[in-house]
């Protein structure tokens, strides 16, 4: 860790030593509040039991998987209207139609199709993936350098190639960004369903818990997902870092 | 001096092989084009033959860029007609190289230099086992031998043309449109890359269009130099240079001869410009 990460811990480790000296100066008996210790207790506590792993699991399923459907068809929409301008036009209505539908409004609709389980969340989360696949790669398409294409022409290279070999090298890097924007979104939508609906993942156990009037699990389980979350774009960064070498040039800003 | 039809074709379709032989690569007659009721090209009449070096210059929006990319297939006119090998060229064809001005927006950064010369070859189903070699002595010819492995990024302006030039002639094409092509780079890598084109072309064979803004490298290269005038663009002057070849970089440019076409070039593009 740099001096610099050290530096930006000083303050959160502070608060929560304030918070921890505070909640034992009043005694602290809640049944909305709990120390720091409390919480920490009660998160490994539940780590230990296999309980928070099994819930953490279940999400990243829903997810993970979700993601994978969304975003693969999104960016594959989003390669092909981007490359042909009449299918674009032709549905553009449609798309801009399903496109403001908020995610949640998804849950009763999903509920009624799948009913409890991984197939309502999964499906919830490729709804909202796909936009950012769909959106950024379409965009990434018409910002591919014209001189290419008019290179492509003179080769007289087929589409098949010229989508593999052309099209697809030059979206990689901002698919990729879009793909971290879209992996954020999927654990922020499965966390969503589950709170609200569906009884899996750690949602659901955050959502007992809290009913429990049991305050130092609730939060135990919201910084597991923060950390689940923050861990998620680790992985991201490293195997975008690994995956897109030197030589791919970062997307132009403004392009 | 404008050539006209009549002289520039004698043969007529469906004449005999041996006619056609003689007859002019690449043909263009009475070419206008027009864009968004703007008239950029117009009665442009011109007969390129085969391993003949043209270079076009004239003022800024004159259409020489857009006259190229008419004889590339890119951009067909609205009136007249451009043809290669007494075919009308209505699409980019692998017989007809171009090398852009822009190198950097016209090679793939994600491939090395000669993955960026070997797209050229998948491209026209060149055998897979033969590839390599035919790579390396591609980016042998245009002096690239030791940068295979580097990609555009990690090479300098004069290597990243030399690049876009190997990846032009590996589709052994019989025509080479040049677009202002060492207009960004500096004037000693400039002149290694004109004495090298001249090189290739004579080598190969190849019959090159090489589009220019600065008036000593036309008359350097070329057999022939078309001035075009602009608003719209059309042809103001044909000079053809009658210097001895193989040119040489000190002594052309210091020839009496040189410098009087230089002047006629000069004045005739002084002239464009302010009319």
């Amino acid at each position: 860790m740099t001096a610099l990460d050290m530096r930006g811990a000083v303050i959160p480790l502070a608060l929560i030593a304030v918070a921890e000296l505070w909640a034992r100066a009043v005694d602290l008996q809640s049944d909305s509040l709990a120390a720091p210790s409390a919480i920490f207790m009660a998160g490994a506590k539940a780590l230990a039991s296999g309980e928070m792993l099994a819930a953490t699991g279940e999400t990243l399923v829903c997810a993970l998987g979700g993601l994978a459907i969304g975003f693969v068809l999104g960016a594959f929409t989003g390669i092909l209207l981007g490359i042909f301008r009449a299918l674009d036009h032709l549905s553009e209505v449609t798309f801009e139609l399903l496109r403001p539908i908020p995610s949640v409004a998804l849950i009763p609709v999903a509920m009624l199709i799948f009913g409890f389980g991984y197939w309502t969340e999964t499906s919830i989360v490729a709804f909202t993936t796909f936009w950012p696949g769909f959106l950024l790669t379409r965009a990434a398409v018409r910002g591919v350098e014209p001189r290419l294409f008019e290179v492509v022409r003179s080769l007289e290279m087929n589409l098949p190639d010229t989508i593999r070999k052309i099209v697809v090298p030059a979206v990689l890097p901002r698919m990729f960004v879009a793909l971290r924007l879209a992996a954020g979104i999927s654990l922020i939508v499965a966390v969503t369903v589950e709170i609200t609906a569906n009884p899996v993942g750690m949602g659901a156990r955050m959502m007992s818990a809290s009913q429990a009037l049991r305050p130092d699990l609730t939060f135990a389980y919201l910084l597991w997902i923060g950390v689940v979350g923050w861990s998620l774009n680790a992985v991201m960064e490293f195997v975008q870092k690994r995956l897109l070498g030197p030589a791919v040039p970062l997307p132009r800003s403004g392009a | 001096m404008v050539i006209t039809a009549a002289a520039a074709f004698p043969a007529p379709a469906g004449a005999p092989a041996a006619e056609t032989a003689t007859a002019p690569l690449l043909t263009v007659r009475d070419l206008g084009l027009e864009i968004g009721g703007n008239t950029i090209l117009s009665g442009i009449d011109m007969a390129i033959g085969r391993g003949e070096f043209v270079c076009v210059v004239g003022p800024s929006g004159c259409g020489k860029t857009t006259l190229l990319r008419v004889l590339a297939g890119l951009r067909p006119p609205t009136e007249g007609e451009a043809l290669y090998q007494g075919q009308p060229l209505v699409r980019p064809s692998r017989e007809i190289a171009i090398v852009f001005q822009e190198y950097a927006k016209a090679l793939l950064p994600w491939r090395t230099a000669a993955a960026n010369v070997s797209l050229a070859l998948e491209t026209m189903g060149y055998p897979r086992e033969k590839r390599a070699a035919r790579i390396s002595e591609l980016l042998q010819t245009v002096g690239l031998g030791d940068s295979a492995g580097k990609y555009p990024s990690e090479m300098s302006g004069g290597m990243q043309q030399r690049l876009q030039i190997a990846r032009a002639l590996a589709l052994e094409p019989s025509v080479l449109l040049l677009d202002e092509p060492f207009g960004a780079l500096d004037a000693m890598t400039r002149q290694g890359l004109q004495d090298e084109l001249l090189q290739l072309t004579k080598s190969t064979g190849a019959t090159a269009f090489f589009v220019t803004h600065d008036l000593e490298e036309a008359i350097y290269l070329g057999d022939r130099v078309i001035g075009l005038h602009a608003r719209p663009g059309r042809i103001g002057l044909v000079l053809d240079i009658d210097l001895p070849k193989p040119r040489h970089q000190l002594e052309t440019r210091e020839l009496p001869r040189f410098l009087e076409l230089r002047h006629e070039l000069f004045s005739f593009i002084k002239g464009a410009e302010s009319a």
